[in-house]
């Protein structure tokens, strides 16, 4: 994409990893634009994050700031790691600023096992997962819903699963929102958006979404007190990522509301730079319906990785011959990344209900808020960032400057730098499965095309973003994961 | 038939294609070939199934994406890809389309599959007519 005029260039470095747009840079900004990145990742970033982050700048209600975090790329209206906060009573709520994968998130699961003892049966493993959670385009997951039963799903969220046996009672308190967040509305939920996502329950989806069994290698701690507080007790051990969201349900949520929002901007007189930007008042009646079912959507995102947290249980249990108590599968924490939520931040020193838009940025609430569990509260809330799956993921915690300057808002990947069609290009889907194969990390995939889009070259560099996130504090390191098996759609 | 090609560099995390068409009708049958095969390589695909599809809509580019996002939406909720379209534009506004599409159930055990698309997005979204050929970008959120 090229710029007009070069908005990277009116970027201004106002502190070691932080850049501002000012509101002249382009016409319609109500507030500048803020982008966390280290000198080498601002390089890295495309020409569209530019664009879209003073794109952003311009919606009504807009509070402070428009925010980029470090892995920030070009996505569609927002910028993927893009976050902002509009007013509850005067902004807008934009389902652009979410994506069509409400409530995509990650998900984090402990276990007493070492990569000793996994090594072994690795292979059997990663089969028996691969069978057991189903993957890719076209998959249907083995919970049968009724249409009334769906209904309930989008309400209770992955506390419905667990009523029903798909979980244990102690998840709930390591998710966030406990897995059900308030304001999830079914009547305004489409039939075809019903019709669609239904049968999907338990699927993990295509593209960058995954399961993976991943290790914590000797030096991977970086502070040693808050991993023991997170479970995770050395070098060795053995834990399960997992990352997917509310699948076709929350995508076509999506698509309903971004036709209804196209139309309700000429009722509402609101013009955006991209039409992707669509929106409208929050307390509209168009913006009220959204949210009722944007939630619904994020709480079936909730209820599908907690049916895959069962399932992951019993092929443990099947492959190690234990039961899943007894090999310590605990949730460390599921955290959204693709939502808009009403929370109470401070701004010029007055407590403001806010509609806080995260797309493809992760909550990270410091320590000592309430909504941060009980037995986390003195380390801050975990933050789970995935990277590739050649080079591994981190667990971090949130900080008090996040809450001060992000609304508790920081990175939630490492962040593309290649399109799917240039990795492609580079690698074969086959040979990069034996080459990782060949460095001990086992793949299976429903698509080899897809396992060379997601080749590590065509990511950021994660370990970049994570010391980002350590300097500006946005988030503190706790430890870094490294990938031994992965399934992918 | 028209031509479609995937383009680098738009929207990294996406997948942003180009449609060229003679006519409109070409426009959106070569549309549904290349979001088939976005999501599948067709030779794999067992072509089992004919529906017709029909859809108004009060714009024209209104009508491309209601009708590649009945596509996507056919795709999750019956696990059908649809390659082959005839397509018959009508109307100066509102716009009907009058479709019909020959695929198939994806099989699990044959079909080699590729990306599942989530939805078609606004950003860059286009439908234009020059230099004699009816064009359009869609960039779709994988």
């Amino acid at each position: 994409m090229k710029l007009t005029t070069s908005l990277r260039d009116a970027a201004q470095r106002v502190d070691e990893c932080v850049w501002q747009i000012g509101p002249e840079a382009k016409p319609g900004m109500l507030v500048p634009a803020r982008i966390y990145a280290s000198g080498t990742l601002l390089e890295q970033m495309d020409d569209g994050v530019f664009e879209q982050v003073t794109n952003v700048a311009c919606l009504p209600g807009i509070v402070r700031a428009s925010l980029c975090m470090p892995d920030g790329h070009w996505g569609y209206g927002f910028p993927i790691g893009g976050v902002a906060a509009f007013q509850a009573d005067t902004g807008v709520i934009s389902p652009g600023g979410i994506g069509f994968d409400i409530n995509c998130g990650m998900r984090l699961i402990r276990t007493n096992l070492t990569e000793d003892q996994v090594r072994p049966r690795l292979s059997d493993l990663i089969a028996a997962l691969f069978e057991s959670v189903p993957s890719g385009v076209g998959a249907q997951g083995f919970v049968r819903l009724s249409p009334a039963e769906f209904r309930e799903v989008m309400v209770q969220g992955a506390g419905w699963c667990v009523a029903r046996g798909y979980g244990w009672p102690e998840d709930l308190a390591h998710i966030e929102g406990r897995g059900a967040l308030p304001g999830a509305d079914p009547d305004q939920v489409s039939d075809r958006a019903m019709e669609r996502g239904r049968q999907q329950l338990g699927t993990l989806g295509s593209g960058n979404h995954y399961l993976e069994i991943q290790t914590v290698r000797p030096g991977a701690i970086a502070d040693a007190h808050a991993a023991r507080v997170l479970g995770i007790e050395g070098p060795g051990q053995v834990l399960i990522m997992l990352h997917c969201g509310s699948r076709g349900f929350g995508h076509q949520v999506g698509t309903d509301y971004l036709k209804i929002f196209d139309r309700a901007m000429k009722t509402y007189g609101i013009r955006v730079r991209d039409r992707e930007l669509a929106c409208a008042p929050f307390r509209s009646p168009e913006g009220q319906a959204y949210f009722g079912a944007m939630t619904a959507a994020a709480n079936t995102a909730f209820a599908n990785r907690q049916v895959i947290t069962h399932r992951i249980r019993k092929v443990f249990e099947r492959v190690f011959s234990r039961e899943a108590r007894g090999l310590g599968l605990e949730v460390v924490y599921d955290v959204c990344h693709n939502t808009a939520k009403l929370e109470r931040h401070v701004v010029d020193g007055r407590k403001l209900e806010l509609v806080v838009h995260r797309k493809g940025a992760t909550r990270a609430f410091g320590p000592g808020g309430p909504d941060v569990p009980d037995d986390y509260r003195e380390i801050g809330q975990p933050v789970i960032i995935g990277g590739s799956m050649e080079t591994g993921s981190a667990l971090l915690v949130g900080t008090a400057r996040a809450m001060a300057e992000t609304w508790g808002s920081t990175a939630h990947g490492s962040g593309r730098t290649m399109s799917r069609t240039q990795a492609k290009r580079r690698v074969w889907g086959e040979t990069l499965m034996q080459e990782m194969a060949q460095r001990g990390i086992i793949v299976r995939a429903a698509s080899k095309s897809g396992v060379a889009e997601e080749a590590g070259f065509a990511y950021k560099d994660l370990s970049e973003v994570v010391e980002t996130l350590r300097r500006v504090d946005l988030s503190r390191p706790v430890v870094m994961l490294t990938p031994i098996g992965n399934i992918k759609g | 038939m028209g031509d479609y090609r995937f383009l680098d560099d738009v929207a990294l995390a996406d997948c942003a294609v180009e449609i060229e068409g003679q006519s409109l009708d070409d426009l959106f049958e070569t549309g549904a070939a290349a979001l088939a095969r976005l999501m599948v390589d067709p030779a794999t695909l067992p072509i089992t199934t004919e529906r017709a599809i029909v859809l108004e809509a009060p714009e024209l580019d209104m009508l491309l994406y209601d009708w590649l996002s009945e596509l996507i939406f056919l795709k999750d909720r019956d696990g059908q890809v649809f390659p082959h379209a005839r397509a018959r534009v009508t109307g100066e506004g509102p716009y009907r389309l009058d479709a019909d599409v020959r695929g198939g159930t994806i099989d699990r055990e044959h079909t080699a599959l590729g990306a599942d698309p989530k939805a078609v997005t606004f950003h860059q979204f286009s439908l234009h007519f020059a230099d004699g050929r009816w064009r359009a970008r869609v960039i779709i959120d994988i």
